[in-house]
């Protein structure tokens, strides 16, 4: 649609501004915060401009032991495990929903749809539902305060399963056929064709995938009480309720700065081929 | 190079049998059109030799050899699909190599094979693109390259040219023709195309209902069609087909023209025509109303009805015809180009 009305030019321009605003005003806010001396931050009104410490928080937080008085790892130590197990989780819900995509439109066998709708079933069992028996699994397991524990309870995925095999199905049949003829073994085949084929949805499932594992809060909290397992996301809440003293905003503020940094990152690197994964149809 | 013989194949889905003990014997060289209708269960007829269907009862074997539970890669046959199923992800050079890498053919004499292939169907400066870069014919090319360096026993074509526009699609039935008479390779080509299956076979095989009605040369299949399906399936425009009556070895058609000739029959026959063996003749037993005419330059083609009938006749008629629609045209026929039917088994009399 292409209009060349101004009055419908300056309106949408001034609703497309209205919306950034209100989405970039809680992180300037941030960004602000953290760029400030701990004391100015404690009075009102909160500044709306930056100040100069952002080297001094940068360090302290990164490398320091976070907020003063309190004895907690070092956020990189944070970054590095939030990393780990966001890593594990999006890795490891691909492979296995790929696998078990694979298996269930390319192999005939006996309660074929049975599996498929039970692993559909556990979209309705997300682990908030079920976190007591898992914990108990994962505690008798002895994963408590490991990278295993943080991840495999989360790997299980009945979404990415049941894309993949969206995806899976629109491949026409021709091209296994074809692959038979070649002599292609039902590996070879997932190996070389089909996952190049899916590479943009594998692409698109990573990126959703990262953040999902990389906001996991509940979870970690449970699991982990060594603080050397302690997660990004679970620290900032922590921060603020350390000690009985006023919550330290300049180094939580950086924290949560540094914790946007990775997501972000992953959504820019990845921007191409998520938004083909998500909207390309045709093989 | 290998002779295929099909024996009793018959093929079931569940309760319901789409192939029914289909016969034949293909001899090594040969180009075999398999023909029908769709859903005759040609497709099914090539897809059960290639392997990719299961053979519910019969027997298949290549060059002397049982095939029946072989998997596809093991029976040394190559196919060409109506999609070209290339791998979009490859390049041509990838697509072509893909069946040899996976043999484990040394890397030099796949390059080599690659190039030999790419030479004869002239796609040697596309080597390097990927499928969705190249046009409907050179993706066909680029799957019959893949078929061609993998040197097979057999090749298999399912409905090529059904993708490609008119003018590309007579072009490439040439170069396949002429392609598989270089090769000598067994081939065998399904299509619903009769002047495809015409022009390509060195014999056809007219497929109906899961049956095969008639395997024989393209000639054969003209000027003998064994049953009605044949005969209205084979040439084009199609046989007329004129309800008659056979008595005492002479034949009068519905409206009561007595034609010349006879057969070994007696009762209700149908006597078939084709529209290029009627003659007019001020004189001849076939009287038909006019309707319309088709200008197709070379030749005319007049539709009308049987006079005193609604038995649709078509005439194809040398030059330039006209006359008034309703007027009366009158034809004749000689009697070897009548073809005889019994009404309720649809064979062919004897005459």
């Amino acid at each position: 649609m292409i209009e060349n009305r101004p009055l419908l030019n300056v309106i949408s321009h001034l609703v497309l501004l209205f919306g950034i605003a209100i989405v970039a005003l809680p992180i300037w806010i941030t960004f602000v915060a953290a760029t400030h001396d701990p004391i100015r931050m404690t009075q009102a009104p909160i500044p709306i401009l930056p100040g100069s410490y952002f080297w001094e928080n940068f360090v302290q937080t990164l490398f320091g032991s976070g907020l003063s008085g309190t004895e907690t790892v070092p956020v990189w130590r944070m970054l590095a495990n939030s990393l780990t197990m966001a890593m594990m989780i999006a890795i490891g819900k691909i492979t296995i929903s790929l696998l078990s995509a694979f298996a269930i439109v390319y192999f005939k066998f006996p309660f074929r749809m049975g599996f498929f709708w039970l692993i559909f079933i556990t979209l309705m069992l997300p682990v908030e539902v079920r976190i007591l028996p898992t914990f108990e699994v994962v505690a008798n397991l002895g994963l408590l305060n490991s990278y295993w524990g943080l991840s495999i309870p989360l790997i299980a995925s009945a979404t990415a399963t049941f894309m993949f095999r969206q995806v899976f199905l629109t491949i026409p049949d021709e091209m296994l056929e074809s692959a038979r003829i070649d002599g292609a073994g039902p590996l070879r085949f997932f190996w070389d064709i089909l996952i190049p084929l899916s590479r943009t949805n594998i692409a698109a499932l990573f990126v959703i995938l990262f953040i999902y594992g990389w906001n996991q809060y509940l979870w970690p909290l449970l699991i982990t009480t060594d603080s050397d397992m302690t997660t990004i996301v679970m620290s900032i809440k922590q921060m603020l309720q350390a000690a009985e003293q006023s919550p330290q905003w300049n180094i939580i503020m950086m924290t949560a700065l540094l914790a946007m940094i990775p997501p972000v990152f992953v959504v820019i690197a990845m921007q191409r081929l998520f938004v083909q994964g998500l909207t390309e149809t045709d093989k | 190079m290998a002779a295929i013989i099909l024996e009793n194949l018959v093929k079931s889905y569940g309760e319901v049998e789409v192939l029914h003990h289909v016969k034949g014997e293909i001899t090594d060289g040969e180009l075999i059109v398999i023909v029908g209708p769709s859903g005759c269960g040609k497709s099914t007829l090539l897809r059960m030799i290639a392997g990719l269907e299961k053979i519910t009862a019969g027997e298949i074997s290549i060059g002397g050899k049982m095939v029946n539970n072989l998997e596809p890669a093991d029976r040394d046959i190559a196919m060409v699909f109506q999609n070209y199923a290339l791998y979009p992800h490859m390049s041509v050079r990838q697509n072509m190599a893909y069946g040899l890498k996976i043999r484990k053919i040394p890397k030099d004499e796949i390059e080599q094979r690659v190039n030999e292939a790419a030479e004869i169907l002239g796609i040697s400066q596309y080597l390097d693109r990927k499928p969705r870069q190249l046009s409907g014919g050179q993706r066909q090319r680029v799957a019959m390259g893949r078929a061609i360096v993998r040197k097979p026993q057999v090749f298999l074509f399912d409905e090529p040219l059904s993708n490609l526009d008119a003018k590309l699609r007579v072009q490439m039935r040439l170069e396949i023709r002429k392609l598989q008479k270089r090769l000598n390779v067994t081939s065998i080509y399904v299509t619903h195309d009769q002047v495809e299956a015409m022009t390509l076979g060195d014999r056809l095989m007219v497929l109906n209902g899961g049956v095969v009605e008639q395997f024989g040369t393209p000639i054969e299949l003209y000027d003998h069609p064994e049953t009605i399906f044949v005969a209205g399936f084979i040439g084009s425009p199609s046989m007329n087909f004129i309800p008659a009556e056979c008595a005492n070895g002479a034949i009068t058609l519905s409206n009561g023209a007595k034609m010349p000739g006879g057969a070994h029959a007696n009762g209700s026959v149908t006597l078939g025509l084709r529209p290029e063996h009627l003659t007019p003749d001020a004189n001849g037993p076939i009287r038909v109303v006019v309707q319309m005419f088709e200008h197709l330059g070379a030749n005319t083609l007049m539709h009308g009805t049987l006079d005193e009938t609604n038995v649709d006749v078509v005439a194809s008629l040398p030059g330039h015809v006209s006359a008034d629609a309703g007027s009366v045209m009158t034809f004749s026929a000689s009697a070897e180009n009548m073809h005889i039917f019994d009404t309720e088994t649809g064979k062919r009399v004897v005459k």
